[in-house]
């Protein structure tokens, strides 16, 4: 049978996915998924999907279930709202976008920051799509935004639908806490749900699908909402980002370059320098853009924990929920999360533990037990403080976490080196809870793939870290220690363009001599102009300790004149300190030489932001 | 006599480093600027230049220059500092700052060098300003330690006659004094002294012995004291040896011209000794020296620097034309040559009483290197030394080291300090090892073709394999390897030497005076190690068997036809 729009409650793009998808299934495939649909029963949607799935069998059923719709009375005025960081909820948010549109919506598309707040009251449907930073800090482009509603100006919004997609790291403490605020405070302010919040994982796909499907459904006035593929959203998130085929979820196997350390000889740190080739990949970027690297889990810390459960490294386990399987040794080095232990994790370990200590660890009121038991174990900990654990690899693996891709800045331009890609990544090596611990990419990165090997690798747009469009405005860089990749991208793509914008660049990290990263292309680049100027700061060679921040204060008559001249600025690097520290400095420069009060600098810093001349790459 | 078909005509456009020097403003240059520039640990090369007349250059690693150009890092740009001793005298709280100044800002080791100086590796930058403040607080300077000007003035730190090294060193210390350059350049960059305007002194009034570009190159003087010549006296541009009557000090013999430098395969470069040309009193000393100086000054090279050492102008135009150009300026004249005897150019190890009642001992320093190795701690010994020691340290003309001044009292600490440390007279070693000398060429050196520092200790293990064979491990033979033919270690005056062609190769001479009086001939081109193995090997048992009685291996090698002697730098590559 072939499904259509008319005969099924799909859309165009599903139905095409759909009839793709189901004449190769197998008979068993078949009822593997029908159990697999039945089983991700959290939303309230998914109780009726399996009916949705058999009643494919009769299209009849299908439009049945309009008629719960009160379509006629509904607005199809929506806005989608995001606020986003490295860049995915706006893709996403451009994705569920363009399938409200299909479905004949009038949609609004909008970074928080640059949606007036005056204007809520007057909405009836919102969308909102957001990440969480750091300690449950929302992403610079909702930060306005979500101060304005916790301020007393927040109006009263009673007519307001609304629903919240969050997107987070369960791995941190206030996971998705920036959705939840906004979940909480727009349901404080008298706004209505029009469909419950997800808070997503790392690995989202499927859990962004139901969220779609169910505020699309809403909207539509439907109770119930059929789920969309997961393959739907990622297919759509392929089509918007690249036209290539290779993303995300199908990453590109780029052959390594080049794989060299940064730091000289003598440093306490090792930053890797990698060059890969993109030939035949068809990918491309712009400078700003990170780039996606899926690494594969240390071996030593893989062989600990099979034989420390005494399983058989080459029995038989699923990869992941879309029945692919394979050894547990593959699964184990490159399919799942090892390194990293989150509360959901215990949760669901517990029920395969016969440990009391571990029922009691999870017990009520021991969250700070439970958060100071997590910080920098792995799963090897786990399993060794609270055996004997009597449960088979193929069950076990099934409560981990999909292994995330990590992102890091390009360092390169596009149109300086065409059919590469570099980027940079520090080692990150420590000794913690009585065993040496390895960064799971960096260190991948840094041992495991010498040049001629490969790493499976995509593009990730970052529309909120970009160079000005004109290639004459001036432009400040801060970005100490790896801080400094894009601003190689940067300065290489103006120097391809030719640009005659100034260029000033603030760097540090710890020892002049052994931590100078790229010193010779910047020491190249302000021989031939391409860079006007360069500050620097090396911590730890001076008794007292020095940073970019201290460098941006002793040039601050300066600086201002450039961002009174219109110059962007730029911070790549460390959130927590560095970051943080700099934002201070730059409101003192702008308060001292401006002669401003100190809300008058950040209300100075803040329209800079809105008018996206200061962007930030922090993490 | 002077031959002039070797030596080329002086003439041509000033060299680059004539107009950098002219341009410097008395050696001000763009220093103060591009040592602060954050963005390099590096200087120009101009501002280099002139750095060598503050006492300093710049190096860099060489072990890591490729490695760190692949890590997109500028090489390892660090700066040797030497530190100007005249006899290579220091206080013991002189040398607790050396020590320190080597952990806190240096490589962690010291070197004594072959002008005994000290010589520090590995200042970065940004602190070579703080290293030289500290220099200065301890009352030494690295002012002229470097650059074309007179060096650290040389004396024989003669552990026997103590009265007559006391005066020996104070003539020594006045040379320094009055030839150091007057600029106040090197107290307004290093000292924070005030600034002076020069726009109204003209050169004469600056620098009344230099004038505004200095000499066309760098400057040496020796004093010796027979009958050691450890300061290999005719290797100096100005040599003077004491002449003793009655054990007290009358003067000087004079000699002129000498110099260990060339350069591989250019015959118009070669090392030439200096000869002797008269006698002067002590108290002429400053005089002669003042206005030997102005003539190298007026008529040096200065177009072709590889040409401009003042053995060239000597030799250009002949011994004679030059006494009566010195008798001119000075307006007196030389007394005919005294008579005088040299034995050796070596140390003479261990413990010495002074005539002064005093006790000195002498130290095998491997190469001059004081760092601890091993059981070894000599750097470390010697910092508690230096911590009770209430005499002086005296550094040797052959990279050794005397403590010297020890009261009997004292004595007995010493011998404790340097037993407990491993500090060692070299007993323990052959002779030849002892006698043996190297520059430090790599990794810092940038002129370095080969090793010599790291690896002449190798060799001489596999050499000392031989000479024991022989019988010889108590026979001293003059052993000398430089790593480039600039000479510091002065291989020319070895009786076996290497001099570094490339990576593991060398030049072999042979042939020179035991006494320094002699020049060594080349004897085999870009030889590896079993080649000079192979080579040595059989002349040192043929002269194990036929030396004659007290005969040098130097003497032997020409006696037994192995090379010729040589005698004069002018026919050094005949």
């Amino acid at each position: 049978m072939q499904l259509q729009v008319t005969n099924s409650p799909f859309n165009e793009s599903q139905v095409e996915l759909l009839n793709r998808l189901l004449p190769s299934l197998t008979e068993s495939q078949q009822i593997w998924l029908s159990g697999y649909i039945a089983a991700l029963g959290w939303s309230a949607a998914v109780a009726t999907v399996g009916t949705e799935l058999q009643a494919l069998a009769s299209p009849t059923v299908a439009g049945s279930v309009e008629v719960l719709s009160a379509a006629g009375q509904l607005s199809k005025e929506v806005t989608v709202l995001f606020g986003s960081q490295t860049g995915n909820c706006q893709r996403l948010a451009t994705s569920l976008s363009r399938k409200l549109e299909e479905q004949g919506f009038q949609v609004t598309l909008a970074s928080m920051n640059g949606f007036k707040p005056n204007g809520l009251k007057k909405l009836e449907n919102l969308l909102l799509l957001v990440s969480t930073h750091g300690e449950g800090e929302p992403p610079d482009n909702a930060r306005t935004f979500h101060e304005f509603l916790y301020s007393k100006r927040a109006p009263q919004l009673e007519n307001l639908r609304f629903s919240v997609l969050s997107l987070g790291d369960t791995s941190y403490e206030f996971f998705c806490q920036t959705g939840k605020d906004f979940d909480q405070r727009l349901s404080e302010l008298g706004a209505e749900r029009l469909s419950p919040r997800v808070d997503c994982d790392l690995d989202y796909d499927e859990p962004v699908a139901e969220w779609f499907a169910s505020v699309i459904n809403a909207l539509n006035g439907r109770l119930n909402a059929p789920a969309i593929a997961a393959e739907v959203v990622q297919a759509a998130e392929a089509s918007e980002s690249q036209e290539t085929e290779y993303s995300r979820n199908n990453p590109f196997r780029a052959e390594v370059l080049e794989n060299l350390n940064l730091n000289g000889r003598g440093s306490d740190r090792e930053t890797r320098h990698l060059e890969l080739s993109l030939e035949g990949s068809n990918l491309q970027f712009e400078p700003g853009d990170s780039l996606g690297v899926y690494p594969e889990n240390h071996p030593e810390l893989v062989k600990a924990i099979i034989e420390a459960m005494g399983w058989n490294p080459a029995e038989s386990v699923p990869f992941n929920k879309k029945g692919e399987e394979g050894s547990l040794l593959d699964a184990l080095s490159y399919h799942y999360e090892i390194t990293v232990l989150t509360k959901p994790l215990l949760e669901q370990a517990v029920q395969l533990s016969s440990s009391n200590a571990l029922t009691e660890l999870l017990a009520p009121g021991k969250q700070s037990e439970l958060k100071e038991y997590i910080q920098g174990r792995d799963l090897l900990d786990l399993i060794q403080d609270f055996s004997p654990w009597q449960v088979p690899a193929r069950i076990f693996v099934t409560i981990l976490r999909k292994l995330p891709a990590r992102l890091y800045s390009i360092a390169s331009s596009y149109r300086a080196n065409p059919d590469e890609v570099h980027f940079t990544v520090r080692a990150v090596r420590y000794e913690a809870h009585g065993r040496e611990r390895y960064g799971v990419c960096s260190v991948h990165c840094a041992e495991r793939v010498p040049s001629g090997s490969t790493l499976p690798i995509y593009i990730q747009q970052n529309p909120n870290f970009k160079l000005p469009t004109n290639p004459d405005v001036p432009i400040i860089m801060i970005g100490p220690g790896t801080g400094v990749a894009p601003f190689r991208s940067f300065l290489e793509e103006r120097e391809e363009l030719g640009a005659e914008g100034k260029t000033w660049l603030f760097y540090g990290d710890r020892h002049f001599v052994t931590d100078f990263l790229y010193q010779t292309d910047w020491q190249r680049m302000l021989k031939d102009g391409v860079l006007s100027k360069l500050d620097v700061a090396f911590s730890r060679d001076t008794d007292e300790k020095v940073y970019v921040q201290h460098r941006i204060l002793e040039k601050s008559r300066e600086l201002y004149e450039w961002l009174q001249q219109g110059a962007h600025v730029y911070i790549c690097g460390d959130e927590k300190h560095m970051a943080h520290d700099v934002h201070t400095a730059l409101i003192t420069v702008i308060q001292q030489e401006g002669g401003l009060s100190p809300d008058e600098a950040t209300a100075y810093l803040e329209t800079m932001q809105q008018e996206l001349r200061y962007q930030r790459d922090v993490y | 006599m002077a031959n002039n078909e070797v030596v080329k005509p002086i003439g041509g456009p000033p060299s680059d480093v004539e107009h950098i020097k002219l341009d410097s403003n008395y050696l001000r240059g763009a220093l103060v600027e591009t040592l602060s520039n954050p963005i390099t640990g590096g200087l120009p090369e101009d501002d280099n230049r002139l750095l060598k007349f503050h006492g300093s250059y710049m190096q860099d690693d060489r072990d890591l220059r490729n490695e760190r150009e692949r890590q997109k890092l500028e090489p390892a740009f660090q700066f040797m500092l030497r530190v100007v001793a005249p006899g290579g005298v220091a206080t013991p709280s002189q040398w607790l700052v050396m020590d320190d100044l080597a952990h806190k800002y240096g490589n962690g080791t010291l070197r004594l060098t072959t002008r005994q100086a000290f010589q520090m590796h590995g200042v970065l930058k940004w602190n070579l300003k703080k290293t030289i403040q500290s220099i200065n607080d301890t009352l030494m300077t690295t002012l002229a330690a470097c650059g074309d000007v007179n060096r650290n003035v040389m004396s024989n730190p003669n552990p026997y006659q103590s009265e007559v090294h006391a005066e020996v060193y104070e003539w020594a210390r006045r040379l320094s004094d009055h030839l150091s350059p007057r600029t106040p350049a090197y107290h307004e960059i290093w000292l924070d002294g005030e600034k002076v305007v020069d726009s109204l002194a003209d050169g004469a009034e600056v620098e009344p012995i230099y004038g505004p570009v200095y000499l066309p190159r760098k400057f040496k003087i020796g004093l010796a004291v027979p009958p050691s010549n450890d300061v290999d006296v005719f290797s100096q541009d100005l040599g003077l040896i004491a002449i003793l009557e009655e054990g007290k000090l009358v003067g000087f013999n004079v000699s002129v011209g000498g110099g260990m430098g060339m350069t591989h395969g250019d015959t118009s470069t070669y090392p030439q000794l200096g000869r002797i040309i008269g006698f002067c009193r002590s108290d002429q000393i400053i005089d002669l020296a003042e206005k030997t100086v102005t003539i190298q000054r007026d008529y040096g090279n200065r177009s072709v620097r590889k040409n401009a050492r003042f053995k060239y102008t000597i030799d250009r135009h002949g011994l004679e034309w030059f006494v009566s150009e010195l008798h001119e300026r000075l307006g007196w004249q030389l007394e005919a040559a005294r008579d005088y005897h040299f034995d050796h150019n070596g140390d003479r190890y261990g413990w010495v009483k002074g005539s002064n009642g005093r006790w000195n001992l002498t130290l095998y320093v491997q190469s001059g290197r004081i760092h601890d190795l091993g059981d070894y701690k000599l750097m470390t010994g010697l910092r508690e030394i230096a911590k009770i020691h209430t005499g002086d340290f005296r550094l040797t003309p052959n990279q050794n080291l005397i403590i010297a001044n020890v009261t009997s009292t004292k004595k007995r600490r010493v011998v404790e300090l340097a037993q407990q440390y491993g500090l060692t007279d070299g007993a323990q070693f052959s002779a030849l090892r002892r006698s043996s000398m190297s520059c430090v060429a790599l990794p810092t050196c940038g002129l370095a073709m080969a090793e010599a520092e790291r690896y002449l200790p190798a060799l001489l293990d596999k050499l000392e394999l031989i000479i024991d064979e022989a019988g010889l491990r108590d026979k001293e033979i003059v052993i000398r390897m430089t790593g480039c033919p600039n000479g510091c270690a002065r291989p020319a005056l070895g009786e076996i030497s290497f001099i570094g062609k490339a990576p593991g190769k060398y030049n072999m001479y042979l042939g020179a005076g035991f006494t320094g009086d002699r020049l060594n001939k080349i004897y085999k081109e870009s030889i590896d190690e079993q080649e000079i193995l192979d080579t040595l090997g059989p002349i040192i048992h043929r002269y194990a068997k036929e030396r004659q009685q007290d005969e040098h291996f130097g003497d032997f090698v020409i006696r037994t036809g192995y090379v010729q002697a040589v005698t004069s730098g002018t026919n050094f590559h005949a």
